[in-house]
């Protein structure tokens, strides 16, 4: 019997949430706005947050073994992150919610706090995130939110059991993986190799247009952060070619020795 | 007095190393804060601290011990409880953590008790005209996000090796309290260290690292050559490739699925430079690269190149570098 049914607690239906975000192709060659602040997203392609498909994955395998349950997808963000909810919808999640934003704010606790809003009274077994999000990098709302719902978290999961209303995960620290306790209900945020991500497959694209997307115009506060600029990344100075196979080592050696010191 | 609360970290009841970096970061702060600000350093431990006493040198002008039994091992929501304690009785301006796998686990839930932002992982912190401010990288390291703190106190952590540590000669005043209060429910059970002295990635002053250039796992003994011969400062990385084909293991991947590194050196043998392995490694201060194909990505953002076959020139490179440390 799968793991999730022995616990009396999961004799009801598994309520799992996942919460997504809609953010640029990792191969967005990033333009900044005239502004100064913000990404140009003109041309920009638009993905679901890859570790947010390791939330998703995980979700519908625990519903997969349960037999029954449900996946709630959740996002904040732009109209166009109903596009990434129904990438989720596809991949096989049961229905969408969009906190619906003209901006996403630079503080991830304004995200937290609407997401935390969304969530409380759902009756979630487990609420799932993705490690970080890989546009502003904030590695933050999981565990924020976490706490604004008073729940236990553990954050960029690699490994997961559960069973008898407790979880088992283990995460990646510096020289070693770390071990971790907690009962459930609780927040995950996910880490690859937790899992392999599935592809939508067409029937569950076709699915997912009928599945329910419950859109929820929703107003943030500014936050505790503002931005004063998108800059490029420092140029690198130009590099060189040392030189050829074994015979340009010498030079290499002296270079890194006497122009950039660090042997 | 200002202080700024720099929250350090130990492991088996000895500082790490990040500390230092943390603890500079915080002087560079309170020096801009100016007013003679003052650095508090934080610990949270079972007991007495190996290293604690070297933390003045560093910058630390007091080094608060805070122990529990629970803090034995990491305690996420009883390190929270204790450090937002802290953070709200000592009026601090700006709170630092490590952007360590600890770090950025505590510093959110730290935020939202204290109901303040938080700035990840900044490789630079600045006070201009009284305001906090932090840049980081974003979109992969594509870009640099510069945020201004709008409340207090500013939360951040620091991208481990950004900040180089810097000694005084002065020593900080010890405080130890006991705190009370149980290890919470999230409980970390065990760690399952990686291979005995073996350095991560995301902490080595010098980083090796191997793509499917190496052709297969067993070469990556070149690397471990190479890395042994730096003296134990060096860790070996690894691109993505390598790692999901199962020649390496996923702590070691560098890119932006695996770790972020900012060493002072960063060899890359055998990979290509796709924008993905960039986004983990363009902060680090030296690049160097080996690959026999010029047109190879990765030679665009490397310092020092050599064009040519990594299997002759890794190990005359090895035999040089112990040459120097012979
Ligand atoms: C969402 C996403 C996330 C990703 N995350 C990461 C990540 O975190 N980290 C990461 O690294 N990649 C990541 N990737 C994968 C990335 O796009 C590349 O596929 C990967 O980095 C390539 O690895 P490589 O350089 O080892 O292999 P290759 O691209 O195959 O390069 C091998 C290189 O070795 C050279 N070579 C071969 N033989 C020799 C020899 N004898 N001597 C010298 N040189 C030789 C070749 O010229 C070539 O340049 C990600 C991709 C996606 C889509
Ligand atoms: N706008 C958002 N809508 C829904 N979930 C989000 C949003 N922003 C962040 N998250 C979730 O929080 C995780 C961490 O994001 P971040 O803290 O922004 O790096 C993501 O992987 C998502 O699971």
């Amino acid at each position: 019997m799968p793991a999730v049914l022995r616990n009396s607690r999961f004799e009801d239906p598994v309520k799992i949430a996942v919460c997504i975000k809609r953010v640029p192709d990792t191969e967005t060659r990033v333009k900044i706005a005239p502004d100064g602040k913000l990404l140009d997203e003109a041309g920009v392609k638009f993905i679901l947050n890859p570790y947010d498909e390791f939330a998703v994955e995980e979700a519908l395998r625990r519903r997969e073994h349960g037999g029954a349950g449900e996946v709630v997808v959740i996002a904040l963000g732009a109209p166009a992150a109903q596009e990434t909810i129904r990438t989720a919808l596809a991949m096989g999640a049961d229905r969408g919610v969009l906190l619906q934003v003209d901006r996403v704010p630079a503080d991830g606790l304004e995200v937290a706090k609407a997401l935390a809003a969304e969530l409380k009274d759902g009756g979630f077994d487990l609420i799932l995130f993705g490690k970080m999000a890989i546009d502003d990098y904030n590695h933050q709302v999981g565990p924020m939110t976490a706490e604004l719902l008073g729940l236990p978290c553990v954050t960029a999961v690699a490994h997961l059991e559960i069973e008898g209303g407790k979880g088992v995960a283990e995460r990646e620290i510096e020289g070693g993986v770390e071990v971790v306790d907690f009962p459930l209900p609780a927040v995950l945020t996910t880490d690859k190799g937790l899992n392999e991500p599935r592809y939508p497959a067409l029937k569950g694209i076709m699915a997912a247009k009928k599945k329910p997307l419950d859109v929820k115009p929703t107003t943030l506060r500014a936050g505790g952060l503002e931005i004063l600029a998108l800059l490029p990344p420092p140029e690198r100075k130009e590099g060189k070619i040392v030189g050829e196979g074994v015979a340009a080592v010498p030079e290499l050696i002296r270079l890194l020795r006497e122009e950039a010191k660090v042997l | 007095m200002t202080a700024v609360l720099a929250v350090l970290e130990q492991r088996d009841g000895a500082v790490r190393k990040t500390a230092h970096e943390v603890v500079t970061g915080a002087r560079r702060v309170a020096n801009d804060l100016g007013g003679g600000a003052t650095v508090d350093a934080l610990l949270l431990a079972a007991g007495p601290v190996r290293g604690a006493e070297d933390l003045g040198r560093f910058g630390a002008d007091k080094v608060i011990t805070l122990t529990n039994a629970a803090f034995g091992s990491y305690a996420p929501e009883a390190s929270a409880a204790a450090i937002t304690d802290r953070a709200t009785s000592g009026g601090y301006p700006v709170v630092l953590f490590a952007a360590s796998a600890t770090g950025k686990d505590l510093a959110p839930r730290v935020a939202a008790r204290l109901g303040v932002a938080l700035a990840q992982d900044v490789t630079d912190v600045t006070v201009e005209g009284g305001a906090v401010t932090a840049i980081r990288p974003v979109y992969a390291g594509k870009a640099l996000l510069k945020v201004k703190f709008l409340g207090r106190p500013a939360l951040l952590s620091l991208r481990p090796n950004v900040f180089t540590p810097v000694e005084r000669p002065k020593a900080g005043t010890p405080v130890t309290a006991a705190v009370a209060g149980g290890p919470g429910r999230v409980v970390v059970t065990s760690v399952k260290a990686a291979e005995a002295g073996a350095l991560d990635v995301a902490e080595a002053s010098i980083v090796v690292s191997g793509g499917r250039g190496l052709k297969e796992p067993a070469n990556f003994r070149v690397l471990e050559d190479l890395a042994r011969a730096f003296g134990g400062r060096a860790a070996v990385g690894a691109s993505r490739a390598v790692v999901d084909a199962g020649w390496r293991a996923h702590a070691d991947q560098v890119g932006q699925t695996g770790k972020t590194v900012s060493p002072t050196l960063y060899v890359a043998v055998g990979i290509s430079g796709a924008i993905q392995h960039l986004a983990g490694m363009r902060t680090s201060k030296v690049i160097v690269a080996i690959n026999r194909d010029k047109d190879a990505p990765i030679f665009k953002v490397a310092d020092y190149g050599i064009v040519g076959d990594l299997f002759e020139v890794v190990p005359r490179l090895t035999e040089e570098i112990k040459k120097l440390h012979g």
